[in-house]
């Protein structure tokens, strides 16, 4: 089993303001362990995380796949400077952009990242809740969903087909309100991208799952 | 810590911005040299990610003249000593881009681009 990325750089309050890796984020890191053969065989040369908040899962897939180009994007300015001591802690290089989702990379890297990360605000809220959480940068923008707790994700969803490389995945986490079986048929029938199931874990009251998707 | 092989991946994306967009132009800029480890296969393998003229352009605006105009077909040691250098030492600190067309400006704070727009400016 691969360690944890060390997060003791971070403090308390830091963790006021970033979401603290929790269950979602070591299911992630565990369906990221599921593949790392892959991973590391495949060399990514692109490595893009939207929403990376402290940076511990994209410092976990820099200890899978070694040196190459890591992006992450948060629209909270606190967690890009979190991400960026993540990765310094546990030497992985990551370059660090404040902004929303893939907007200022996406006519760049169309067609281009290898391995596309995203662990979304997926818990089920008001759509206002969204807004205000989004704009602010605040850390309710960490978990605030909107309407099926897919406002943010349902965006981030219909850019994926645009920026994968020919051989390039990308994982979701998700919630089973969020309509996984939904998921993964929208994602076929609008965007022809294929997805499983990599993995699935009880964690408290919630019931979280990992998604795999690629293209056809 | 901008390096310029992010600044080469960042276009504006305002509102209706979509010609002549990319690449930002640095303004007012602090810059570090900070050393990375070398890595001739990574390097080889991004090469087609680039676009070169940015590259080239932008990194003699900021006073590297090591990259040869055109992407040479064959590379040797040299050549991507010098392209690590450019992608990877410098480090922008501080200061700012601006986009070519609509002008928008993207502050550097901390060595982080900030690319959020407003509400009103997202297309």
């Amino acid at each position: 089993m691969l360690p944890t990325p060390d997060l003791s750089h971070l403090t308390k309050k830091d963790l006021e303001e970033v979401y603290e890796p929790a269950e979602d984020t070591f299911l992630l890191l565990d369906a990221l362990e599921v593949d790392y053969d892959y991973l590391k065989g495949s060399k990514p040369s692109i490595c893009l995380e939207i929403g990376s908040g402290s940076g511990c899962v994209t410092s976990f897939l820099g200890n899978i796949i070694g040196s190459t180009a890591y992006f992450c994007t948060d629209i909270n300015p606190h967690a890009c400077r979190c991400t960026q001591r993540t990765g310094k802690q546990n030497n992985v290089n990551i370059q660090v952009i404040h902004g929303s989702l893939a907007s200022p990379l996406e006519l760049r890297l169309a067609s281009k990242v290898d391995v596309l990360l995203f662990n979304p605000p997926y818990v089920p809220t008001s759509d206002d809740e969204v807004g205000h959480a989004q704009s602010d940068g605040k850390i309710e923008g960490a978990w605030a969903g909107g309407s099926g707790g897919m406002q943010i994700t349902n965006v981030m969803l219909s850019k994926v087909k645009n920026l994968l490389s020919p051989s390039g995945r990308f994982y979701l986490v998700a919630l089973k309100e969020n309509n996984v079986p939904g998921i993964i048929k929208l994602m076929r029938e609008m965007y022809t991208l294929t997805g499983e199931i990599v993995l699935q874990r009880h964690a408290g009251r919630e019931h979280l799952f990992i998604l795999r998707f690629s293209h056809l | 810590m901008v390096r310029l092989i992010t600044h080469n991946l960042l276009a504006c994306h305002a509102k209706d911005c979509n010609t002549n967009n990319f690449p930002l132009e640095f303004k007012d800029i602090q810059l570090e040299i900070r050393e990375a480890e070398f890595n001739s296969d990574f390097l080889k393998g991004f090469m087609p990610k680039l676009e070169w003229k940015a590259l080239v352009d932008t990194a003699r605006q900021l006073g590297d003249t090591s990259l040869p105009l055109e992407q040479p077909e064959m590379v040797d040691d040299g050549f991507l000593k010098s392209l690590h250098h450019v992608l990877l030492e410098i480090h922008v600190e501080e200061g700012s881009m601006t986009c070519p067309n609509c002008k928008h400006v993207y502050p550097i704070l901390n060595g982080i681009p900030n690319m959020l727009l407003a509400e009103h400016e997202i297309g």
